[in-house]
């Protein structure tokens, strides 16, 4: 027990690292490359405890490479204390970081399959490490689409990469936004939509799906609807955090706790809980 | 070359409809193109036609004093253009334009009307079908107007 703890212990130590860049990606979204002093290995689709001196920490997915460990890559939205203090960060500040934590995305679930990465806002940072990949072994899966939805085009998560990968013939690409002007020549409309427009195969498919909770239950039903089973429906939740270890209770959600459960997690063992308040 | 009954039976919003009801139909349609930028259908117009779009991109907007053109929505393949001709007063509620060369079949929908009271199986069907339509452009509406992206708090980030 004690040697239990001692582990746990020495597991919720930050290590304290240095930012090595910071770039802004949008109003109020930056990305910081952070100095791991050595390879930092993770899955794609886990996250690290950021920790802001004196401020807070706060849980931040890896959106960086995973064939690239020397590059420690978040992207951070700043949306209260915690968050604005660590998308302030400048070349060489320093801020404690614990992790990875979490399952990731079971790339390997089912090979051959279609994949489907479909995401909302901010959401396609814990998804970008797993298009890395994708891309990376790119033969060992099926058709390959990007589903991406945003607020406005002045919203887009990393464009130039989106442009990037739009002019491979290995990956479909579709963007679509809430609010546009008349200038805007792509897709104005919810994101589900774009999921009746792609090319994949719904009975042989994979489908990972981040972003806000709402758009997330409305993709669960409209996945639902055209055939892809639940248990090929991978979500990444969100949920307050502490200790991310499984200690607190904190990440609760129904009877798992998303920081060692999750947070990605198959829709079939969330699919009760996804509609349910107060959880 | 291609019959109208072809692009009606290939058309995604006309797949449940028989073979005999896709002949009833294509005998109201025609094919049409528009280039970039032209008018499908103007906001107050008598809505007497509608359009099934074969390729390309249309966008619905209304214009604001304030704001001039506001895009409400884009259509492409397999969409349906125009749900006004099907309830009085008839009339056309948006803007459409073509982004880009757009294919489609066009319909006139008074036409498909009177087919639809003088055989209502036809009408049924096909009010079940564009019931379809309504029901997922009102549940797409109802969840971009949740802002779900928007900043938490509210806060418009742009
Ligand atoms: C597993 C996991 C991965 C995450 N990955 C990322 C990431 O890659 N990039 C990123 O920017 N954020 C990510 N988040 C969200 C991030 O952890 C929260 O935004 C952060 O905890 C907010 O803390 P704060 O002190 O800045 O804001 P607070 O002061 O705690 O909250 C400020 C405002 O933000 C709202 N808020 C708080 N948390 C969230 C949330 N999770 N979603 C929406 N609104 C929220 C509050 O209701 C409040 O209105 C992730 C969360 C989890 C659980
Ligand atoms: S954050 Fe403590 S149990 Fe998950």
């Amino acid at each position: 027990m004690a040697a239990a703890l001692h582990a746990a212990a020495e597991h919720t130590l930050p290590q304290f690292m240095r930012v090595r860049a910071r770039r802004q990606e949008l109003a109020d979204t930056w990305t910081l490359e952070i100095d791991p002093g050595g390879p930092f290995e993770f899955l794609p689709g886990q996250f690290n405890m950021l920790y802001a001196f004196g401020i807070g920490e706060v849980p931040i997915s890896i959106s960086g490479d995973p064939a690239r460990p020397e590059r420690l890559v978040h992207t951070v939205r700043a949306v209260g204390r915690t968050t604005q203090a660590l998308a302030a960060l400048g070349r060489g500040a320093r801020l404690g970081v614990r992790g990875p934590y979490g399952a990731g995305w079971p790339l390997d679930a089912a090979p051959g399959a279609d994949v489907v990465v479909l995401a909302g806002g901010i959401g396609l940072a814990p998804l970008r490490p797993a298009l890395y990949r994708l891309l990376a072994e790119r033969a060992r899966f099926g058709r390959v689409s990007l589903l991406y939805g945003s607020r406005s085009p002045q919203q887009l998560l990393y464009a130039s990469e989106l442009r990037r990968w739009r002019s491979r013939f290995d990956i479909e690409v579709e963007v679509t936004v809430d609010t546009a002007g008349p200038e805007w020549r792509g897709n104005l409309g919810v994101v589900t939509k774009l999921l009746r427009r792609s090319s994949f195969d719904p009975a042989n498919s994979m489908v990972l799906v981040c972003g806000p909770e709402v758009m997330m239950r409305h993709v669960a039903t409209d996945l639902a609807g055209i055939g892809v089973p639940p248990a090929r429906v991978f979500i990444s939740m969100e949920r307050n955090m502490k200790c991310a270890v499984g200690f607190c209770g904190h990440c609760q959600y129904g009877s798992a706790f998303v920081c060692r459960d999750g947070p990605v997690v198959p829709l079939e063992r969330l699919e009760r809980l996804l509609g349910v308040r107060e959880l | 070359m291609k019959t109208i009954e072809d692009l009606v039976t290939e058309h995604a919003a006309f797949r449940d409809l028989d073979a005999a009801q896709r002949a009833l139909v294509a005998g109201c349609g025609r094919n049409r193109s528009f280039r970039d930028g032209e008018v499908l259908m103007r906001e107050g117009e008598d809505a007497n036609e509608f359009f099934a779009i074969r390729k390309g991109r249309v966008r619905l907007s209304v214009h604001l004093p304030e704001r001039g053109e506001t895009v409400i929505e884009t259509l492409q393949e397999g969409e349906i253009v125009g749900l006004s001709w099907l309830f009085p007063p008839y009339k056309v509620r948006f803007d459409a334009r073509a982004i880009g060369t757009v294919h489609t079949i066009s319909f006139d929908g008074k036409c498909l009307r009177g087919k639809c009271d003088a055989d209502p199986r036809l009408g049924y069907t096909l009010m079940k079908s564009f019931a379809g339509i309504m029901t997922s452009r009102l549940q797409s509406t109802r969840l971009r107007m949740l802002d779900v992206f928007g900043a938490p708090g509210g806060a418009a980030a742009d």
